[in-house]
């Protein structure tokens, strides 16, 4: 379709005042990130650094465990991402091809899921938690985790087992295959793709997530990354910024790669299961 | 058409799922133990509390204390100042960050350069932990070292202020972040529901003279309603349900300006460990959260109506 010259300027203008809302936040985190000490005392702060300077990166370590906090927070992303697919894997899968009240049940669940305030949960979790000794363990946080992960996980699997044709497995069963082979051979390697798109999105909002880890991880040598960082935030809301911008990017880095891979199959997967349900 | 299509795939449904038999319950019960144990379980538990007086490190029985939770959070001037502040959030952003990416969608949608990198951008905040979205904007928002008081500078429109402690400005402040974080949910979304829609309508509208407006309002938007109703819900419930980029921000500050209900219930259980009081108040965040998603499924019923 043709569009007249007024209106394409139109457009651009105001396509580039998205490009300024959504990046502006994005370059002065790393700008102030490499500013000196002095810099950022100074009053007319410039976009760009006029000394930029890695002094903020080496203080963040200095100041706050990052490094510590970044192994518990790999730990926990692991464990949630390996325990949550291998446990909504098999279950997508019967909810994909078999209806029954069960899997009714459990589509149910993950819409409803969706709508509970943290808040009426976490505190009985928190209780269970406590009975069963995991509190301030990070083995009960990937625990959360995976439940958090599940609704999410099956919405996606679900979708990506339907565009599995049915078909595929019932030629190998004609052919002679059993189940179990059918499974392994044919619709597993079809499946991997969803698999693994599904298992990095658990990764980074396990990777993410706050609320949880700050109820439930106590000893600070137990924290996990997002609850590290509030740390540089002192009592009176006053932080050291170019620390805290430094490591606040470093804690982004690995969430922004991840999801620059497997961002394009989880708009498709959210809306394969939105479509198909 | 899925009217008619519905009984026959029930039916066949029917016959597999007896079929499947016991393997399907294998396949299903180790992600349903979990499930049960630590989602069911404590939601139903939670409702429980909520008639009790719990509290955290009390070594006296907990007891069943009635209606009397509810009675106290019906007077609790604090409790409805919490709430009216999280209804202002929620709609405040709901409502702007549903036409802002409704916008940017339409612009994604047309054959523009740039729009590879307006697209990525859009999906940035997506991947970002909700903590160091927070920190982003507390640093945009510093009254000395930040880009949003030294432009106002430039500008010669004043020394600007301190955005996140001054009482006016506040929840306004941290409106706008929470607009800036949600939007790929709801531009991605959109997205998609345009892509669906069929051009060839669109040409012949336009062929028949219909001006944009109009061709927005009679081709784009029944196609686009669904997709719009749902992640409107969605982003509704989420944004009640928001709680690190505000504690991040403010912290419930100043003066209780930003202290949304989910940020009262958490000082309430964890700090003061009322947790019989806290689930109350869990329990009429639900209650709100429910009304708002029956409202939600009547109108796409009714949408489904039209269609």
């Amino acid at each position: 379709m043709r569009t007249r010259p007024a209106a394409r300027a139109g457009q651009y203008a105001a396509l580039l005042a998205y490009l300024v809302f959504l990046a502006f936040p994005l370059l002065w985190l790393l700008s102030t990130a490499f500013k000196s000490p002095r810099e950022l005392g100074s009053l007319h702060p410039s976009w760009i650094p006029r000394h930029p300077t890695p002094g903020n990166f080496r203080q963040a370590f200095d100041e706050q465990p990052l490094l510590h906090a970044a192994l518990n927070s790999l730990l926990v992303a692991l464990g949630a991402t390996l325990i949550a697919v291998l446990l909504a894997t098999p279950m997508a899968y019967v909810m994909a091809r078999h209806r029954s009240p069960l899997s009714r049940a459990a589509t149910g669940w993950v819409v409803v899921s969706q709508a509970f305030p943290f808040v009426l949960v976490i505190i009985p979790l928190f209780l269970v938690l406590k009975h069963l000794r995991l509190i301030d363990s990070l083995f009960g946080l990937v625990l959360v985790y995976v439940v958090w992960a599940l609704p999410f996980a099956l919405w996606m699997l679900t979708g990506y087992v339907r565009a599995v044709p049915a078909e595929l497995e019932e030629a190998a069963a004609v052919d002679g295959a059993g189940r179990l082979r059918t499974l392994v051979s044919v619709t597993a390697p079809l499946l991997a793709p969803g698999i693994a798109a599904t298992a990095l999105f658990a990764f980074v909002t396990a990777w993410n997530e706050f609320f949880f880890a700050l109820v439930l991880l106590k000893s600070p040598g137990r924290q996990t990354l997002p609850v590290v960082l509030t740390h540089f935030i002192g009592a009176e809301g006053v932080a050291d910024l170019g620390p805290l911008a430094a490591a606040a990017f470093l804690a982004t880095l690995p969430s922004l790669l991840l999801f620059a891979l497997i961002q394009r199959r989880i708009t498709g997967g959210l809306l394969a299961g939105a479509v198909k349900s | 058409m899925a009217a008619a299509t519905r009984p026959a795939g029930r039916a066949a449904g029917r016959t597999a799922g007896r079929a499947a038999g016991h393997g399907a319950w294998f396949l299903v019960l180790p992600a349903l133990i979990p499930i049960l144990v630590l989602s069911v379980g404590p939601l139903l538990y939670g409702i429980l509390l909520a008639f009790t007086d719990a509290q955290s490190g009390r070594t006296a029985a907990t007891r069943w204390i009635g209606t009397l939770n509810f009675r106290d959070l019906w007077h609790d001037t604090l409790f409805w100042e919490s709430f009216r502040i999280g209804l202002v959030w929620a709609v405040g952003v709901t409502v702007p960050q549903f036409l802002l990416a409704l916008g940017l969608a339409l612009l994604l949608n047309e054959e523009l350069r740039l729009r590879r990198l307006a697209r990525a951008l859009a999906i940035v905040p997506w991947a970002m932990p909700e903590v160091v979205v927070g920190i982003m904007w507390r640093l945009v928002y510093n009254p000395d070292a930040g880009v949003l008081n030294e432009t106002l500078r430039d500008l010669g429109l004043g020394d600007g202020r301190d955005w996140l402690s001054s009482l006016a400005t506040a929840l306004p402040a941290v409106i706008v972040v929470g607009i800036w974080a949600g939007m790929p949910q709801t531009t991605v979304a959109l997205l998609a529901g345009l892509q669906n829609t069929p051009r060839e309508l669109h040409e012949a509208a336009a062929v028949d003279g219909a001006g944009a407006w109009r061709r927005f309002r009679t081709v784009t938007w029944p196609a686009l309603r669904p997709v719009a109703l749902a992640i409107t819900a969605l982003n509704l419930i989420w944004n009640v349900n928001s709680f690190a980029l505000v504690y991040v921000l403010t912290n419930g500050g100043p003066g209780g300006k930003t202290r949304l209900p989910m940020l009262f219930a958490y000082e309430e259980a964890f700090r003061y460990g009322q947790f019989g009081y806290a689930a109350a108040m869990g329990c009429v965040l639900v209650a709100v959260v429910s009304i708002l998603l029956a409202v939600f499924l009547a109108g796409r019923l009714r949408g489904g109506e039209d269609a």
